[in-house]
Formats: C-alpha cells, sequence, structure tokens
C-alpha cells in the first residue's frame, strides 16, 4: 500500500502524516509537492495540517487550486480515497470535495488543547479499524475549527451517516 | 483592451454568525461609542484588470469571486468596477 502525503507551502504536519503512514500503518508514504501533476501512483491521499499559503484569503482557499488538487479532485471523483486532517480538511472544503466551510471559532481564540472524538460508525477506507462508538483522544490546534453549511446540507450529512467523528466527552457522550 | 480598477467587498452572508463582528462592536461600546448597530468585518480586495469593456471585467471579476475570492458558503461579495487606471477623476 502507497499512500501520497501532500506538501503545500505552509504545511507543517506533512512529516507527522508521513510517519504516521509508515509507522502507525506499516505502509508505504511519499510526499507528493502541491506543483506537481503526478500522484506517483498512490492508493490514497492525505492532506495534512498546517498554515497553507500563510491562511491567506480563508484557510485552504488557496491550496485548494494547487496543481496537485486537479489531480487530488480526480482521484477522488474516481473513487480513491482522501484524508484531509485539519488545514487538509479546510483544504478539501475550499476545493468542493467535500461540502460546507470551516469559520473562525466562535470564541475567536486559537484552541490548542486535546479533544475526545467519538468514531460515529467503523467502515472502510478509513475508521474500519476503530469500533462504532469508540472514544479517541486527539490534539486540535486550530482558529477556524468551526463547521458550517445550510441546514439541508446538515440535514443530508447526518441522514446519509457521513459525519466520521463527533466531539464528545471522555465517556463518548456529547 | 483598458485597464480597469477593480474592487471586491467580501462580507459575510446575512444570517451567519459573526463573532469577529460581534468582538468589534464590544469593543466599540466599551470605547464609550455609542448607537452602534450590528458590526460586520470582511475583506477588500483590489486590483487592476485589463478588459475590452467595462461588462467584460464586472463578468471575469465575478467569475474570480465565485472560484477563488469569496466562499458562496459563508461570504457574499460585490463587485466595483472603476474608471480605467490613471484616468483623471
Amino acid at each position: 500500500m502507497r499512500i501520497g502525503v501532500v506538501t503545500f507551502p505552509g504545511s507543517n504536519c506533512d512529516y507527522d502524516c508521513y510517519k504516521a503512514v509508515q509507522e502507525g500503518l506499516g505502509a508505504e508514504a511519499v510526499f507528493l509537492w502541491h506543483k506537481e501533476h503526478d500522484l506517483q501512483g498512490v492508493d490514497a491521499v492525505f492532506l495534512p495540517g498546517g498554515f497553507s499559503y500563510g491562511d491567506y484569503l480563508r484557510a485552504g482557499a488557496i491550496a485548494a487550486h494547487s496543481p496537485i488538487m486537479r489531480e487530488v479532485i480526480a482521484f477522488a471523483s474516481a473513487g480513491g480515497p482522501v484524508a484531509g486532517v485539519c488545514n487538509g480538511f479546510q483544504i478539501l472544503c475550499e476545493a468542493g470535495l467535500l461540502p460546507g466551510a470551516l469559520m473562525r471559532n466562535r470564541s475567536l481564540k486559537f484552541r490548542s488543547r486535546p479533544v475526545y472524538l467519538r468514531v460515529e460508525k467503523s467502515q472502510p477506507p478509513f475508521t474500519s479499524e476503530y469500533e462504532a462508538g469508540q472514544v479517541l483522544q486527539v490534539p486540535i490546534a486550530h482558529g477556524e475549527g468551526c463547521y458550517t453549511a445550510d441546514p439541508d446540507v446538515l440535514d443530508q450529512l447526518e441522514a446519509e451517516g457521513r459525519v466520521a467523528f463527533r466531539y464528545c466527552d471522555r465517556e463518548g457522550r456529547r | 483592451m483598458t485597464e480597469y480598477g477593480i474592487e471586491v467587498r467580501v462580507t459575510p452572508r446575512r444570517g451567519i454568525l459573526d463573532p469577529q463582528g460581534k468582538a468589534v462592536g464590544g469593543a466599540l461600546a466599551s470605547l464609550g461609542f455609542s448607537g452602534v448597530g450590528e458590526v460586520h468585518v470582511g475583506r477588500l480586495i483590489v486590483f487592476s484588470l485589463a478588459a475590452s469593456s467595462e461588462a467584460g471585467a464586472r463578468e471575469r471579476a465575478e467569475a474570480m469571486c465565485r472560484q477563488l475570492l469569496a466562499n458562496p458558503v459563508t461570504e457574499d461579495f460585490a463587485v466595483t468596477v472603476g474608471a480605467p487606471a490613471g484616468s483623471a477623476p
């Protein structure tokens, strides 16, 4: 299994992602530079966290139009697995691969702390190693982490079971 | 082709929570400015654009807004097409 980790100018968790793929998944990791048009035959693509383009204009807005993203969008449209973490998630929303947008935290504060997430479903490609209801502790570090979408889009996401993780407390409660 | 002056105003969509606007409103109030209504914070993007007509310049600027300059989920945009750069006021 070969997994591509995209590096944009300002990405700072690309190496974390690379190591996680190698050591956590035991898979081959390759870096994909934002200017390239070659996905190097990867089986999946990860968009890592960071501050691509300094969050200029909007977080992820400029990275979403990088040359590599044209290939990532085509790859995803053909059914290829793509995961975005933090800034990577922002990029997926800006690129239109996911609905909605990430807005400034309502507190206006940058939140840097561990949080608990509940795995909603155990299913390929990304959560099949978890159990539904399992509680994970992960770090967040974001100023624009407030997911926003029109009410009908939110209803559709819930109806189609497309929410992968939900913030919760240590016991997995909301 | 003429050079037009483009101004793009990007503002939070009506009804979307604007905590930044609220925070600015609160700061104005604590400075003693009364009578201030809802505050909204947006951004202004300014550039010159070579086009063959004002309508053409507007159309291309609006396409730029839809594709990059504004996020349609959370923002509205307004385009102003000004006199060609360098022309008398």
